[in-house]
C-alpha cells in the first residue's frame, strides 16, 4: 500500500520535473526554433503547425540588398573601435575605482547604472542636441561616442571587480623587486585581470554590435549598421527577410559566447590562477 | 655579481674583520626617531631602532602594536610621517620600494599565480635587463640556495605552503638586497614545519651574512631565531636587547610578562627577603634593587626555589603539572599564587617551603636597578 503510494508519489514528482523541464526548453530554445523556421518558410499562415512551403527567398532577398554588406562591414567597424575606446577610457577608471579611495567615488560609481536606469532614448535625444552643436551628427565620431554609452557600465565594473580582487601585496611585491607602477600594472595586474577584462570586452562588443536606437539617430543617413539597416528590413520586406537578417545579427553573440565558454568558464585561463 | 661570490663575500665577512669600506659597513639599518600617523592614529611614535649588518632583528609584539606598519616604512611601502630610515647610512626614508635596496618576504607569499616558480625568482631580474644565461643560473642557485629543486616550472598554486614560502624567499633574495624584511613568514604553516623553516631560514640568512629584520607575534619564534629582539609596544620599542638578556633582564613590566612566564607580586624589600601581601616573608637571595617603599616584583617560576622541608616560607601546593623533564606546580603562599618549574624528581607533596633564588624588581613598570646593568 505505502509502497505504490510512494511510487506514485516519485511518478508524480517525475512528470512535474518534465513539464518543468520541457517549458524551461519551450522558452528558450522556441523562439530560436521559430525564428529559424521562418527564415525558410514560404507561406505560413494561422492553424499550421509547420509551414507549407519551404524557400532559401528570404536569404536571397537579404544577401540582393546591397545595403547589407555595407551594413555589415560599418557594424565590424564600430564595435571594434568602440570595444577598444571603451576599455582606453574605462579600465583606467576602473582601476582607481578598485584601489583608490578619493571624494565621489561611490556617487560616480552609482551614476554609472544611472545612464542605463532610464529609458536611453531620452538620453540619446538629449545628446542630439548637443551633436548638432558640435557637429557630431552623421559622424564617425558621434556614433562612436555615443554606441560607448552602452558600454561604460560593463567595462568599468566587471574589471573593477577583478581589480579589487587581486591582493595589493602581488602588485607591492612587484614594486619591490624594481618595476615601476606602469610596469606592475601590464606584468601583474593586467594578467590577473585578463579573464575578466576580455569578458567586459565581448559584452561591450555585443553591445555596440547590437545598438540601434542611439546610431540610428546619431548615424542616419550616413552610417547604416546591421541593427539600424534592421528597422528598414523589418518595415518594407515580408517576416522571412526579418528573420534571415536576426539569424544574421545573432550569430558573432553566439561566436563570441562560445570564445567566452571555452576560454573563460572553462577554466584554461583561471587554471593556476588560485593560491591555496 | 653572481650569487656564488656574494655568498664567498659574505663568508668572508663572517670569518675575517669588516674591511674598510667607503659606507659604514657595521651598521646595516638605522630607524631614527620615525613617526606614522594612520586614520588619525599615531601608528609607530618616535620609533629607534639600529640593526648592525648581517644581524637578525625580530619586531615581536602584541597584535596591532605597529610591525608591520613599521616594516612597511623599512621597505618604502609607507612613508614616515616624521625621522628618517637609513640603509648602511644612506637615507632612503622618502625612496620608493622599487629603488631600495630591500626586499620584502609578505605575510601570503605573495607569488604571482600567473608565473611559475622560476619566472617569480627571475622576474627582478628580467627587469635589470640581465642575459638569459646568468638570469638562469641565478635563479637556479638561489632556489638551490632555499632548498626548493623541485617543482621550478610547477605554478605557485600547485605546490605546498613551505615550499611557496621557500619560493617567497628566494625570490626576495636573488636580488641581493642589503636589507631583507619578513612580515610573519611562518604564521601559514603548521607547527611543525613552522620550526623547521624558522631554523632554515636562519641558517640561510647567517650563510649570506644579510641584514634581516623579522616580524613575528611568537615569543618562541623571536627568542630562537634572533641576534637581537626589539620588543614593541604602542608603537614604539620598550626594550632592545639578545634573547638571554631579554628574558633575564626584562627592562619594564610589559617585557617581563610578554616575555616568557612571570610571577608578579606588590612587594617591599625586607632584610632576608621579600616581602608579599598577607606578610608573608619569602627569602630571596638576589634582589635587583634594594631601597624603601614597595616595588613590583617579578620572579620567573624557574627562579623559585621549592623544598620539602628546611628554610623559606610556607606554601600549599595547588595542583602539579608535568612538563616532560621537568613539572610546574601551582603553590599557595598565603593570598598569593606562585608558579614554580621544578625537577621532575621532587617527590609530590602538599605543604612545601618556598624561596626566591631571584627577584626582579620594577616601580612605575620600570625595572629598578642597585648597579649598573650586566653589559651583554
Ligand atoms: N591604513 C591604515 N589606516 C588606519 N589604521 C591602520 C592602517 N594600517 C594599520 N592601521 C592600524 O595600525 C595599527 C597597527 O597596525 P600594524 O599592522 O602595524 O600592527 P601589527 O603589529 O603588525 O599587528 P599584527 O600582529 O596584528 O599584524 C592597527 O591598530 C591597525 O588597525
Ligand atoms: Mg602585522
Amino acid at each position: 500500500m505505502s509502497v505504490s503510494f510512494a511510487l506514485a508519489r516519485s511518478a508524480g514528482r517525475r512528470v512535474l520535473w518534465f513539464l518543468f523541464v520541457g517549458s524551461l526548453i519551450v522558452f528558450m530554445i522556441g523562439p530560436i526554433v521559430w525564428l529559424g523556421l521562418r527564415a525558410f518558410s514560404g507561406l505560413w499562415l494561422y492553424p499550421q503547425l509547420l509551414p507549407k512551403q519551404w524557400t532559401v527567398n528570404g536569404w536571397r532577398q537579404v544577401f540582393n540588398d546591397p545595403n547589407l554588406s555595407h551594413s555589415m562591414k560599418l557594424s565590424f567597424e564600430f564595435a571594434p573601435v568602440v570595444t577598444v575606446a571603451s576599455a582606453a577610457i574605462c579600465l583606467p577608471a576602473a582601476y582607481a575605482f578598485s584601489r583608490y579611495k578619493f571624494p565621489g567615488r561611490r556617487f560616480l560609481l552609482i551614476s554609472l547604472f544611472a545612464v542605463n536606469a532610464f529609458p536611453k532614448i531620452g538620453l540619446y535625444i538629449s545628446m542630439a542636441g548637443v551633436f548638432y552643436s558640435l557637429n557630431l551628427m552623421a559622424t564617425f565620431l558621434g556614433v562612436v561616442i555615443v554606441q560607448l554609452i552602452g558600454t561604460i557600465v560593463f567595462m568599468t565594473w566587471i574589471p573593477a571587480a577583478a581589480f579589487s580582487a587581486i591582493p595589493r601585496s602581488l602588485e607591492e611585491a612587484a614594486r619591490d623587486v624594481g618595476a615601476g607602477p606602469l610596469r606592475v600594472f601590464f606584468r601583474v595586474t593586467f594578467p590577473l585581470a585578463a579573464p575578466a577584462i576580455f569578458v567586459a570586452m565581448i559584452l561591450s562588443f555585443l553591445a555596440s554590435f547590437d545598438e540601434a536606437q542611439g546610431t540610428f539617430l546619431v548615424g542616419v543617413p550616413k552610417y547604416i549598421t546591421m541593427p539600424t539597416e534592421m528597422y528598414t528590413l523589418v518595415l518594407n520586406y515580408p517576416e522571412q527577410v526579418a528573420a534571415v537578417f536576426a539569424l544574421l545579427l545573432a550569430v558573432p553573440s553566439v561566436l563570441l559566447m562560445a570564445l567566452v565558454r571555452k576560454h573563460v568558464m572553462g577554466g584554461k585561463l583561471a587554471e593556476g590562477f588560485q593560491l591555496r | 655579481m653572481s650569487t656564488e661570490r656574494r655568498l664567498d663575500g659574505a663568508q668572508q665577512r663572517a670569518e675575517a674583520p669588516a674591511s674598510p669600506a667607503p659606507e659604514r659597513t657595521d651598521v646595516g639599518l638605522q630607524i631614527e626617531h620615525v613617526s606614522k600617523d594612520l586614520g588619525g592614529r599615531t601608528i609607530v611614535d618616535d620609533m629607534q631602532l639600529e640593526v648592525k649588518a648581517g644581524e637578525l632583528t625580530c619586531l615581536l609584539g602584541p597584535s596591532g602594536c605597529g610591525k608591520t606598519t613599521t616594516l612597511r616604512m623599512i621597505g618604502g611601502f609607507l612613508i614616515p610621517d616624521r625621522g628618517r630610515v637609513l640603509i648602511g647610512g644612506n637615507d632612503v626614508t622618502k625612496m620608493s620600494p622599487d629603488k631600495r635596496p630591500t626586499a620584502m618576504v609578505f605575510q601570503n607569499y605573495a607569488l604571482w599565480p600567473h608565473m611559475t616558480v622560476f619566472k617569480n625568482v627571475a622576474f627582478g631580474l628580467r627587469l635589470r635587463k640581465l642575459p638569459r644565461q646568468e638570469v638562469s643560473d641565478r635563479v637556479a642557485q638561489v632556489l638551490e640556495l632555499v632548498g626548493l629543486t623541485h617543482h621550478v616550472h610547477s605554478y605557485p598554486a600547485r605546490i605546498s605552503g613551505g615550499e611557496q614560502q621557500r619560493v617567497a624567499l628566494a625570490r626576495a633574495l636573488v636580488l641581493e638586497p642589503k636589507v631583507l624584511l619578513l612580515d610573519e613568514p611562518l604564521s601559514n604553516l603548521d607547527a611543525k614545519l613552522r620550526v623547521r623553516v624558522r631554523e632554515d631560514i636562519r641558517e640561510i640568512q647567517q650563510r649570506i651574512g644579510i641584514t634581516t629584520v623579522f616580524v613575528t607575534h611568537d615569543q618562541d619564534e623571536a627568542l630562537s631565531i634572533s641576534d637581537r629582539i626589539a620588543v614593541m609596544s604602542g608603537g614604539n620599542v620598550e626594550q632592545y636587547a639578545d634573547a638571554r638578556s631579554l628574558y633575564r633582564e626584562p627592562e619594564t613590566t610589559f617585557v617581563a610578562s610578554f616575555v616568557g612566564a612571570m610571577n608578579s607580586y606588590e612587594a617591599t624589600v625586607v632584610p632576608g627577603g621579600l616581602e608579599l601581601p598577607g606578610k608573608l616573608v619569602v627569602p630571596c637571595d638576589d634582589l635587583s634593587a634594594t631601597g624603601d617603599g614597595t616595588f613590583e616584583a617579578g620572579v620567573r617560576p624557574e627562579d623559585v626555589h621549592v623544598s620539602l622541608n628546611g628554610d623559606g616560607a610556607p606554601a600549599d601546593v595547588v595542583r602539579e603539572v608535568p612538563r616532560g623533564h621537568y613539572k610546574e606546580i601551582v603553590l599557595n603562599a598565603g593570598p598569593n599564587e606562585v608558579r614554580a618549574f621544578v625537577s621532575a624528581d621532587l617527590p609530590p607533596a602538599e605543604h612545601v617551603r618556598i624561596s626566591f633564588t631571584r627577584a626582579l624588581l620594577y616601580r612605575d613598570g620600570v625595572l629598578q636597578r642597585s648597579s649598573a646593568p650586566v653589559s651583554v
